[in-house]
């Protein structure tokens, strides 16, 4: 159970009194990076749409890798995997990672091909 | 377990008794529920992504749908998105708060958490039913060409979009809504758009400030605009008139990308109304007692994990539908 919390976040870097403290710090946290991304939509600055990195513009990369970020201190702290089992932790982490990467990649790919056929096959789509 | 006194605990698994995980049964399923719905959500936004990576040069540009806000007039993308994440996390907040009360047996502050959990959940899904409804009302207008595709107008002028109301002329026609009162044969017709495609046509012929913008996106991210003469060869392929969303065609853009934002956020929005429910329930049972009777609130923990994983789901529907 999870009574004993562990009350750091940022690998030690920010350590919190109390678990209630530690909460309102990952919300604050979570803030700003939601406001980073809604910031980065509205201006969409124009270095990070030109240039693109594996076929995806750079903000798209950002803002995934900012969902990402929201994600792991959600499930860590507000769903409290911090304090579970890492046996536990691993097993409900790395089972839809390992899944849900091995989707996207099929399915990105066939679409990706999809759309050069329609752009250079022998199919009309747009008359 | 009693053979296992007298040797090494660590290892005897035969008698059974013992928890590797180190979390009780009904956790495990909550949890063993949350990778499974995890992966159900993962199959709805792969195959979005599939979708939009068929159709990426003619995917809508989400900052151009969802501009609006409640008591407010003019252009703003995002920012009531942004308000419900807020309120979502926010919520979650409260339901941590929540858990955190239950574990120090704190029956008070547990019931008001709760109850503000309850009503976050409450914002959230009736931020999405209005969402849901300007989408549905939509706002310009436009026009379907016979291949299927979607035309928008643009003021030359100013650039900004126009409505179909803004210079489709008024011509005489016969047709009239047929509605079921006008006859008992009526079974079911299709609406009658504000315009007919002619009163469009003949608007954008007589009006030299409007241009046609096409569902392609070019090099700088935005909507190709065609010049007077293309849009006045374009127009000759008007079939329909198009206003608002729904499955079959929507005047945004591709038809899929209506579907899947029904379908995507019509099924989170599922998943919050139901945890409100729950919510509900366990915040009555913590009103009267129960869990102070039982000596414990896993139960509440066991809500929260769930209500967590709704809000883990919306920061993965907010970046992949509103910013990407």
């Amino acid at each position: 159970m999870a009574h004993a919390h562990k009350l750091e976040i940022f690998r030690g870097l920010i350590k919190f009194k109390s678990n209630t403290q530690k909460i309102w710090g990952v919300l604050i946290f979570l803030t700003i990076v939601t406001g980073i991304e809604v910031a980065l939509g509205i201006s969409k600055p124009h270095v990070l749409v030109v240039n693109t990195f594996l076929g995806m513009k750079l903000l798209n990369w950002i803002f995934i890798i900012l969902t990402l970020v929201k994600a792991y201190y959600i499930a860590w702290d507000f769903m409290h995997l911090r304090d579970e089992k890492s046996s536990l932790r691993r097993a409900i982490v790395w089972t839809p990672i390992f899944l849900v990467a091995y989707l996207i990649f099929i399915l990105l790919f066939e679409a990706d091909y999809i759309y050069n056929v329609f752009k250079d096959g022998y199919v009309t789509w747009n008359f | 377990m009693d053979s296992t006194v007298t040797t090494s605990t660590e290892e005897s698994v035969w008698g059974g008794g013992n928890r590797p995980l180190g979390a009780s049964y009904g956790k495990l399923m909550m949890w063993f529920f949350i990778v499974s719905d995890a992966l159900t959500f993962s199959g709805f936004l792969a195959s979005y992504g599939f979708s939009r990576f068929k159709f990426i040069e003619t995917w809508p540009i989400a900052d151009e749908v969802f501009t609006h806000v409640p008591f407010f007039h003019g252009n703003f993308p995002m920012y009531y998105v942004a308000f419900m994440t807020f309120i979502l996390i926010m919520s979650s907040v409260t339901m941590v708060l929540a858990v955190d009360a239950g574990h120090k047996m704190m029956k008070n502050k547990a019931i008001i958490y709760m109850f503000l959990t309850i009503i976050g959940g409450a914002i959230f899904v009736g931020s999405q039913a209005w969402e849901w409804a300007t989408f549905i009302k939509g706002d310009y207008g436009a026009i379907e060409t016979r291949g299927g595709r979607i035309l928008q107008f643009v003021k030359a002028d100013s650039g900004e979009r126009a409505a179909l109301s803004d210079f489709a002329k008024t011509l005489p026609s016969e047709r009239v809504d047929h509605e079921s009162r006008n006859g008992v044969w009526f079974y079911q017709g299709e609406a009658l758009p504000t315009y007919s495609v002619n009163e469009v046509v003949e608007g954008l012929k007589s009006n030299p400030n409007i241009l046609i913008r096409t569902e392609t996106i070019n090099e700088e991210g935005e909507k190709t605009l065609l010049t007077r003469e293309e849009s006045l060869t374009k127009i000759k392929d008007a079939k329909l008139v198009v206003e608002g969303a729904n499955l079959i065609r929507n005047e945004y853009g591709s038809r899929l990308f209506a579907d899947f934002f029904f379908f995507i956020t019509g099924f989170h929005g599922f998943h919050v109304f139901s945890g409100v429910i729950i919510n509900i329930i366990i915040f009555f049972n913590i009103i009267l007692g129960t869990y102070e009777r039982r000596g414990h609130y896993e139960m509440v923990e066991k809500v929260g994990l769930y209500w967590h994983f709704v809000d883990l789901v919306w920061v993965f529907v907010f970046t992949f539908f509103y910013l990407v």
